[in-house]
């Protein structure tokens, strides 16, 4: 019996595996067919991604890039684990960065205590905000993904009409940069410094703690259990005792605030302000990651280095003479082999572990079978 | 007519997709009037006139009859004048009495179902496949479905007729063929076969007997429920009411019978004291505490073991591992749980345990629960609910779609239970069940506690006329038929 159940857990997880590593493959493929059809030799090109993204400093780009595409990935992972679509990421980062931003700008506290204050500015206001789509599902049941997506539109909204020079916004002295109050120099986050390769974002030091905090809770406490149940079943979870309604809300709430981080990297280790040419649509990156990494902590964590070194290596080719366009031709296409990769894997999985089932059933019944004839001759 | 039995799990099902076209087999021949033919789709088999009314109807509520039998084969009849001809002569010609022009939503689960028998014989079936086409009938029905099917019998087709319901193969196959664990393991002859050696033939071994048992049930109220009251608005936005004057107390050691028709309020009614429905008026006494107003949580940490009537939606997470189902519903209780924190290795252990003791038939406790069959899954709900040594167990429909030998089983642990000084309150469509294991029994009918009865004399008929609303009040043996006047104890 210990042996099976090895068995079926070792098969599980080459299952688990197979669908990224199938979807990463697929996609090289098309990509390369691609770069073929522009009459370009791909392999060229795939050699220079790894001459390039192997550069030290690339190494630090991608990692930076990472932190941030990781807490976005968690952020939409937390929704995904209960079957929420929180599509609204992107504007809860943005808001939250932005409220960030000012509150940043105008204190002037001791350093650690004014960057806790940011942090814990930024996590209140992306909860929020995602809170709205939360209790609109709850109390009038209307869709996570209809109001998330209006939520993104109105925090573009509101942000444009605060980050005015006159309100809470000032112009650069170039003249085209409008941009929030900078934070004081002893707000700025920690970096390690990597010598002529760059600067590594102390931030990432938080992200990997918001991963473990998130592989802790969902997978170990109770709270996870209940989240989870519900996510896999709605009715079943709400027969089992767990307040459905509330649970949406707190995972919407959660997912915010773990959105709230996202811009964080960025707005303390790097811009130190919010600007009009902040970082856009990582939200939207977050979805993929999470879709890549199947909600799985470690899983993100090797999607969000995946998604930089790909925007990274791509970026370079461009000045070798191809495309940049090929960076969204890998993704897009990842991201489709993705979703059907893991569809398929699932129900194959399905498919064997219920002949599994029946296998050893058949077998149990086998052995069994003279002790039944026993039983009946008694 | 030929009746095909086996447990579940036997492999019924998957031999009745294979014939209908729905799986393809590995290997083997099927032959119909003595051409091999090999299906890919249900196309192909009707094609080749074999048809199949499905266990759970496939009827769109919103349509007529006419345009339900004419949704899919326009080609046949059109979906006109001359549709409708064709349905009522095919209705004459074996006494199904269906009108083409009545709207599915109107009509009964009787009625439905020769909607259905008719759908099949309008595609021009000659071989009719029933699954379990008398679970969701109350007995009179039953009497008609089978004198209808006889009725087909004698115009020449040929029905084969899956059933849990022994008593009902033996009268009304004219052949059997029993399987179980995927091979036929026998043929039998109802003239000369007994329900009991049907029985033993598909669970392979010697059945245990209910028994002769006495009664424990003490004068300790464990569930009283008084004046429960519910109301739901409907898909037209009348408000009905679902549940009216619910008054019961269930004492320790007692088995509360709920019998009634399918959707009588009875799913509402264990809802509303699982605390999933808010009622709008009344109160729910567990053992001294009132609880008509604690979440479910409370309410299940309280003492109530719940096995729910519809297992998949409400009591298993299909696609997470045994264990975890082992935990669902009692994450806060040990050993699942230590201080807000999940014990997976206790809960482990514990699942390990259930799958020992309740017999749940699986090669180990991480497969999904979605790959157990469903008696084993029924199996290990029972198990994790009786682990937690509830106060009341609601049990709904615990035996339904579950194999002969696990349905003994759980009717034993039940039993045992309830000896212990477990109340039980029962639900179930299943009369024999009903009068089998309860002390008390009470008939549902439009939301209202309509009848009562003493399981010692009843008989399933006479419960079956009080749950159409035939009779109320106290049914007794000899002044069934009678309409009682309502709560009166004549005797």
């Amino acid at each position: 019996m210990n042996k099976l159940t090895a068995r079926i857990d070792k098969e599980r997880l080459l299952l688990a595996l197979a669908a990224p590593v199938l979807a990463v493959v697929a996609a090289l493929v098309v990509t390369a067919l691609v770069i073929l059809a522009t009459g370009k030799n791909p392999f060229e090109a795939f050699n220079d991604m790894l001459s390039y993204g192997s550069a030290s400093d690339s190494q630090i780009y991608i990692l930076n890039k990472a932190t941030t595409y990781y807490l976005a990935g968690v952020a939409v992972a937390v929704g995904f684990r209960m079957n929420l679509f929180n599509i609204g990421v992107d504007g809860q980062y943005r808001i939250a960065a932005f409220f960030a931003a000012v509150v940043g700008g105008a204190l002037h506290l001791p350093g650690p205590l004014q960057i806790i204050v940011v942090i814990l500015v930024a996590m209140v206001v992306g909860a929020m905000w995602s809170g709205i789509a939360g209790i609109l599902k709850t109390s009038r049941g209307v869709s996570e993904v209809i109001s998330t997506i209006m939520l993104n539109s109105i925090a573009t909204a509101v942000i444009a009409y605060l980050l005015q020079p006159d309100k809470l916004g000032q112009l650069d002295d170039a003249g085209t940069l409008v941009s929030t109050k900078s934070l004081p120099k002893s707000s700025w986050f920690f970096t390690f410094n990597a010598g002529p390769a760059g600067e590594l974002w102390g931030f990432i030091v938080i992200a990997a703690l918001v991963g473990v905090a998130y592989w802790f809770v969902l997978g170990r406490t109770r709270f996870g259990f209940d989240l989870r149940a519900v996510g896999r079943s709605e009715s079943a979870a709400e027969a089992s005792g767990v307040g459905v309604k509330k649970m949406v809300v707190t995972s919407m709430v959660i997912s915010g605030a773990v959105a709230g981080l996202v811009g964080m990297p960025t707005l303390l280790n790097d811009s130190h302000a919010f600007s009009n040419d902040f970082p856009l649509g990582v939200g939207f990156t977050g979805i993929a990651i999470a879709l890549l990494g199947r909600n799985n902590p470690v899983g993100i964590a090797i999607a969000s280095l995946l998604w930089g070194y790909l925007e990274r290596t791509t970026g370079h080719l461009e000045l070798i003479g191809y495309d940049k366009e090929i960076l969204g031709v890998i993704q897009g296409v990842i991201v489709l082999c993705v979703v059907i990769a893991y569809e398929l894997v699932r129900r194959f999985g399905l498919r064997r572990q219920q002949q599994r089932v029946g296998a050893e059933l058949a077998a149990q019944a086998a052995a069994t079978a003279t002790d039944e004839k026993l039983e009946v001759a008694r | 007519m030929h009746a095909l039995c086996g447990e579940n799990g036997a492999g019924k099902s998957t031999l009745m997709k294979i014939l209908y076209g729905m799986q393809k087999p590995d290997e083997g021949t099927i032959t119909v009037d003595g051409t091999e033919v090999a299906f890919s789709s249900p196309a192909d088999a009707i094609a080749r006139g074999i048809g199949m009314v499905h266990q759970h109807f496939m009827l769109a509520d919103n349509l007529t009859v006419l345009e339900n039998v004419a949704l899919g084969s326009e080609k046949l009849y059109g979906i006109g004048g001359r549709a409708r001809a064709k349905i009522r002569e095919i209705s004459d010609a074996y006494g199904l009495g269906v009108r083409p022009d009545a709207l599915v939503e109107e009509l009964g689960v009787a009625d439905r179902q020769r909607v259905e028998i008719l759908k099949v014989l309008y595609r021009g079936a000659r071989t009719l496949i029933l699954d379990e086409p008398t679970a969701v009938l109350v007995p009179q029905e039953v009497d008609a479905l089978f004198d209808n099917l006889r009725e087909l019998k004698s115009e020449g087709l040929t029905v084969l007729f899956i059933s849990h319901k022994l008593g009902e193969v033996l009268s009304v196959a004219d052949e059997i063929t029993v399987i179980r664990r995927g091979t036929t393991v026998g043929t039998a002859d109802p003239r000369s076969t007994t329900a009991r050696q049907l029985a033993e033939l598909m669970v392979g071994s010697e059945l245990p007997t209910p028994g002769a048992r006495e009664s424990t049930v003490t004068d300790e109220p464990a569930l009283a429920v008084s004046g429960l009251r519910l109301t739901a608005t409907d898909s037209d936005g009348v408000v009905r009411e679902v549940l009216d004057g619910i008054d019961f107390t269930i004492h320790e050691g007692e088995v509360l019978g709920i019998a009634g028709v399918e959707g009588n309020g009875q799913a509402e009614l264990v809802e509303a004291v699982m605390g999933m429905r808010t009622p709008d008026s009344g109160t729910v006494v567990l053992g001294g505490r009132d609880i008509s107003h604690v979440p479910t949580r409370t309410r299940r940490e309280s003492g109530i073991g719940y096995i729910p009537e519809d297992r998949h939606r409400h009591g298993l997470l299909l696609e997470a591992p045994l264990w975890e189902n082992r935990i669902l519903g009692h994450v806060t209780e040990t050993p699942n749980s230590r201080r807000g924190l999940i014990d997976a290795r206790a809960a482990r252990l514990d699942t390990e345990r259930i799958v020992e003791e309740y017999d749940v038939r699986t090669p180990g406790i991480e497969v999904t629960a979605a790959s157990l069959s469903g008696g084993n899954q029924q199996k290990l709900i029972v198990g994790r609910e009786m682990s937690h040594h509830p106060k009341l167990l609601i049990a709904a429909h615990p035996t339904r779609g579950v194999d002969v030998g696990a349905q003994a089983q759980i009717w034993d642990q039940i039993s045992e239970a309830r000896r212990e000084g477990l109340a039980v309150l029962l639900i179930s469509a299943d009369l024999d069940e009903l009068i089998g294991l309860s002390d008390t029994l009470r008939v549902m009918y439009r939301g209202r506690l309509v009848a009562d009865a003493d399981p010692a004399t009843i008989t399933p008929e006479e419960l079956g006329s009080a749950m159409t609303g035939a009779s109320s009040g106290h049914l007794d043996h000899e002044a069934v038929g009678a309409s009682a006047p309502e709560g009166g104890e004549e005797g």
